[in-house]
């Protein structure tokens, strides 16, 4: 393992976020995050009553360069789980961010739980 | 230097541009690599990338979007990449190739050097900021050029100046394009249709100079430079690309005295060899029986025969058409064949001037009327596949070849997919064919997605979408495979089954329709088709709250947040103004909000004011503002009733027979919140001089002496198509009704995302049978579609006046659930005294 990496895996901490109640429920919502690479965007989605319930992605959009994730569609797509960008309609993976219509490109994505009613997210 | 791998020869490829890439392909795919180690040379930095489409790369799209493949593609297949690396000298007698890095052996070599813009000699030329539309590093140094440039000129008014004029323009720069002929694109049009392209260009505010020719670039006064024309006359400016045309990168070539075209080019043969049967040309760097070919198709097919060539495969190159088609800022210029009739003894001429249309066709026939051997369009292309068809096909030309460009009621008769012979070329970049297309039809391909992927067919320039899918749909059909028409994966229905189901089972989520009617083999979320379909049809059936925790999900973002989403991230503000009617009070309160929140303001096309630049959190402050001075929301956002456009009618106007605008305010206000399958325009004219422009709207109503005539299925936008006579004479309350009923029926039947008129066009039958349906209710259907309008209209409430009065609604409104900082990446900037997005 290179320092640079160890370094990052060291400073990346759980953090509460917000409250469940704050989640839209099937659609997106945006949050303001401190992570160890400095200050990101996120956009949270909640699938209450599905195996994973919380994803969360960039909320910085690399097609239009808004940040507007979080106000896309949520869907799925031949058995994948995705948000539809609301400018220009292309579709990321919930699971990593993969763009599928454009293999080179990806949101960044960050493990997120609940803690009893709150969201932690690791950044 | 390089050691030849194993027993396999040496291909050497100079230049990894277009067509450079296309041969590279052609061989991977023929197993040309199990024979060669191929090595490929590229002084570009960049792997191959779409120069076609170049000019997108100033409209948001990246060097990795155009880029036509991958390092790992040439990695997988073993084939030697050599970027950044140019050749500067072939040594035939050893076999070798040299470059600043080193010397490779090759034992068969290929030309793929493209061309270059020439530059015409004109003291000066070498300027800062004289520049050329050529690469994307040309790209990038025209826009760091332009960052601080107002003015810019194109010298060259053929198809690529244009393009780098129209860039220019995109840059915010004053453009100016100067061209020695007398006209613009002198190989494609001749003086009329040129006159007319002039005219065209001027209207979007690019000055045009034609018969100018530079004699030097100075120091300019008010601006960079300083061009001085034969005349003496001058022209200042900040930057300037010159696009007088291209020049083969030949001098490899040249200096190794290979057999060269009187004006440059590498001569080859059919199956491209140059003059040295070890070296090969292809692209725009090869002269193939005198003719250079500036065409990405061309070079294709070279790429294929040189394949060939190189496999000692049959295919040989035998020429290319070289008609095109373009758009060029939104003027559409074809040229089909010998399109000026002056290679071809005995050739009759058809024109046709539109000056108010500003249009222009020109079809050059054979001698005995049988062929079309040409063709010019200017303004219109709408008829240029049709004629490509008569002419790449040699078919017979009506008896009356004039219709064919005359603007009669239906237009030239389309030539039909079934009409075509087998061997007629549906895509001319990929070379193929409809007997290519009907034989993977054949071979199992059952969708277009299919067919694309095997023939490669509209993956090129784009051109033959259109033809391609009408093509495949009508051979589906007659096969008997049933063209799917479900809306999405999630639903095999289509939306007017969708629409039916919700109605009559009475469900009211997406959640139960999918439940019930979605596919099983999906994770039944849906999409972003068919929720908001259904959330459309959903609320055109029972008019719940778009807002309501059930629907929110399904909302695309316009309709969650009711207000347009702008490219930055904002979204616009479009209060109801009825009938365009407006008192001096409410206009007030417009401009004191748009002045509190920052907001750009301008006069729509649809009568009223657009409030641009609202942030998130402040739409239900502005909303709050503008409800309590009496606004509703004007669902700008929503495919649903957008404005009801009146003129000032008999209040006023001197020749006015009706109140149009009491009319108008009172249709607007019957139908707002209507959702609909797309959007839905009104006009109210006050009498026959229409100035409300009601026949290009989907419900047009025009005053007359006994009362109104109702028009319907009009549209402006991308294809206009004017408003058809439905009714005539009808007094207010039949008017009405039969509004309600027409409405009514086309939110029942449409696709989704059809307006009517595009819903009018598929409807068997036609108008007749919309006027039996709507006037003389054939269908028993009449009462209900009334009692439905009904119900729609005494659910009405406005949106943000149900939303502003429910903080839970409300929480949604903010930039970040756990801070209320607003988004610091929106930036704006002024222009004109207003903000805009920077
Ligand atoms: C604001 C306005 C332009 C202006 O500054 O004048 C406008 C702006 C937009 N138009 Fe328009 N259109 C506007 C009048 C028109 C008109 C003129 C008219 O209504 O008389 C037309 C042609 C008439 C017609 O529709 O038949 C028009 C034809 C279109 C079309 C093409 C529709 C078609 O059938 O071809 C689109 C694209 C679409 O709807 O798919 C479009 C789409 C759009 C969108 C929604 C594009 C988008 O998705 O972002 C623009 C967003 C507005 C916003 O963010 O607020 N707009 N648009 C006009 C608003 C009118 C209003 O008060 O509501
Ligand atoms: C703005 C623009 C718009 C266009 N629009 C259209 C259109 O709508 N339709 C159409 O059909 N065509 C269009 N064209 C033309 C089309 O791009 C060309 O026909 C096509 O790119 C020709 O391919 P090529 O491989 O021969 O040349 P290129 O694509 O130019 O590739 C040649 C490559 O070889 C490299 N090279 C040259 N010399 C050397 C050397 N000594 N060593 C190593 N590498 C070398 C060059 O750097 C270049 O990358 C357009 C062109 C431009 C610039
Ligand atoms: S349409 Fe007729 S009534 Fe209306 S403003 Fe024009 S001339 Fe006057
Ligand atoms: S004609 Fe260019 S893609 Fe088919």
């Amino acid at each position: 393992m290179t320092n640079a990496t160890a370094a990052k895996t060291m400073t990346q901490t759980w953090q509460s976020l917000c409250a469940r109640a704050a989640l839209v429920p099937f659609s997106g919502v945006a949050a303001w995050v401190e992570t160890a690479e400095g200050p990101a965007q996120v956009a949270l989605f909640y699938l209450p009553g599905h195996e994973q319930e919380l994803y969360a992605l960039d909320h910085h959009d690399p097609f239009s360069n808004a940040n507007v994730i979080a106000r896309g569609i949520v869907g799925d797509l031949k058995g994948q789980l995705v948000v539809a960008s609301p400018i220009y309609k292309q579709h990321f993976r919930l699971e990593d961010g993969q763009c599928l219509e454009d293999d080179s490109v990806a949101l960044r994505s960050w493990k997120v739980s609940f803690k009893g009613d709150e969201v932690w997210i690791e950044a | 230097m390089n050691t030849p791998n194993s027993d396999k020869q040496q291909l050497i490829i100079i230049g990894n541009g277009m067509v450079g890439h296309h041969l590279v392909e052609q061989l991977v795919e023929r197993g040309a690599t199990e024979r060669y180690h191929v090595i490929v040379f590229g002084e570009e930095r960049h792997l191959a990338y779409d120069r076609v489409h170049l000019s997108e790369y100033f409209s948001g799209r990246d060097a990795d979007s155009l880029a036509l493949s991958t390092a790992d593609y040439y990695a997988e297949h073993g084939i030697e990449l050599r970027l950044a690396e140019a050749v500067t000298a072939i040594d035939r007698d050893g076999s070798e190739v040299l470059t600043p890095q080193g010397r490779y052996r090759y034992d068969r070599l290929v030309l793929a050097t493209g061309s270059y813009p020439f530059v015409p000699p004109i003291p000066g030329n070498d300027r800062d900021g004289c520049l050329v539309y050529r690469t994307l590093e040309d790209l990038d140094a025209i826009r760091e050029a332009a960052e601080t440039a107002t003015t810019g000129v194109v010298v060259g008014g053929g198809l690529l100046g244009l393009e780098a004029a129209n860039a220019l323009r995109g840059l915010n720069l004053d453009t100016a394009v100067v061209e020695f002929a007398p006209r613009l694109m002198p190989m494609q049009v001749d003086s009329e249709g040129g006159e007319l392209l002039r005219e065209k260009i001027e209207a979007l505010g690019v000055q045009v100079l034609t018969g100018r020719a530079t004699q030097e670039i100075i120091d300019g006064e008010a601006s960079r430079h300083r061009m001085v024309f034969q005349d003496d006359k001058v022209l200042e400016t900040d930057l300037i690309v010159f696009s007088a045309g291209i020049r083969p990168r030949d001098e490899l070539a040249r200096d190794c005295s290979l057999e060269m075209g009187e004006r440059g080019g590498v001569v080859i043969d059919d199956r491209c060899l140059t003059s040295d049967p070890a070296i090969l040309a292809v692209g725009e760097v090869a002269l193939w029986n005198n003719s250079i070919f500036g065409l990405v198709a061309p070079g294709y097919q070279m790429a294929k025969a040189a394949a060939a060539t190189l496999l000692e495969g049959g295919m040989t190159f035998g020429g290319a058409d070289m008609s095109t088609k373009l758009k060029l800022m939104g003027v559409d210029v074809g040229s089909i064949g010998d399109a000026h009739g002056d290679r071809t003894p005995g050739a009759r001429m058809f024109r046709y001037l539109d000056p108010l249309k500003q249009q222009y066709r020109k079809l050059v026939v054979s001698s005995d009327g049988k062929r079309l051997v040409g063709a010019m369009l200017v303004g219109d292309n709408s008829v240029y596949d049709t004629l490509l068809q008569y002419y790449a096909n040699r078919m017979e030309l009506p008896e009356d070849p004039a219709s064919l460009i005359l603007p009669s009621s239906e237009g030239a008769p389309a030539l039909g997919p079934d009409a075509l012979p087998e061997a007629a070329t549906i895509c001319s970049c990929h070379n193929v064919t409809k007997g290519d297309v009907c034989a993977t039809i054949d071979g199992g391909a059952v969708d277009l997605a299919a067919v694309k992927g095997e023939t490669k067919a509209s993956t090129g320039c784009g051109g033959c979408a259109a033809l391609l899918k009408s093509l495949v749909d009508h051979e589906l059909e007659s096969r008997g495979v049933e063209v799917d028409k479900s809306i999405c994966e999630h639903f095999a229905h289509t939306r007017q089954e969708l629409y039916d189901i919700v109605r009559v089972e009475g469900i009211k989520t997406f959640g139960e329709l999918i439940e019930k009617h979605g596919a099983s083999h999906t994770p039944g979320l849906g999409c972003d088709i068919c929720k908001p379909a259904v959330a459309s049809i959903l609320a055109s059936c029972f008019n719940e709250p778009i807002t309501d925790a059930a629907h929110i999900p399904l909302q695309d973002t316009n309709d969650t947040f009711m207000a347009n989403m702008q490219k930055n991230g904002t979204y616009s503000v479009v209060p109801r103004i009825p009938g365009g009617e407006i008192t001096p009070d409410k206009l007030v309160v417009l401009g004191q909000v748009a002045q509190k929140y920052g907001l750009y303001t301008k006069i729509t096309g649809g009568q009223r004011v657009d409030l641009f630049g609202a942030r998130l959190e402040d739409l239900p402050d502005i909303w709050g503002e503008l409800i309590e001075a009496g606004f509703e929301t004007g669902h700008a956002y929503g495919k649903s009733l957008r404005t009801v456009k009146s003129c000032v009618g008999s209040t006023w106007c001197r020749y006015g027979v009706q109140d149009s605008v009491g009319m108008a305010i009172h249709l607007e206000n019957r139908y707002k919140g209507l959702r609909s399958p797309h959007k839905i325009k009104f006009a109210v004219s006050g009498c026959t001089r229409e100035c409300a422009e009601a026949q290009s709207k989907d419900v047009g109503v025009i005053a007359t002496e006994n009362g109104w005539n109702l028009y319907v299925c009009g549209n402006g936008g991308m294809r206009p198509r004017h408003a058809e006579l439905l009714a005539t004479d009808l007094d207010d309350e039949t008017l009405i009704r039969t509004i309600d009923r027409f409405l009514m029926f086309y939110v029942r039947t449409a696709d989704r995302l059809q307006r009517t008129s595009v819903w009018r066009e598929n409807l068997e039958g036609g108008l007749d049978y919309l006027k039996e349906v709507i006037l003389d209710d054939s269908l028993g259907l009449g009462e209900e579609l009334e009692s439905q309008m009904q119900a729609v209209i005494d659910s009405y409430e406005c949106e943000w006046a149900n939303a502003i009065k429910d903080p839970e609604k409300l929480k949604r409104f903010r930039s970040f659930v756990n801070d209320s900082r607003p988004d610091p990446d929106i930036i704006v900037t002024e222009e004109r005294g207003q903000l805009r997005p920077a």
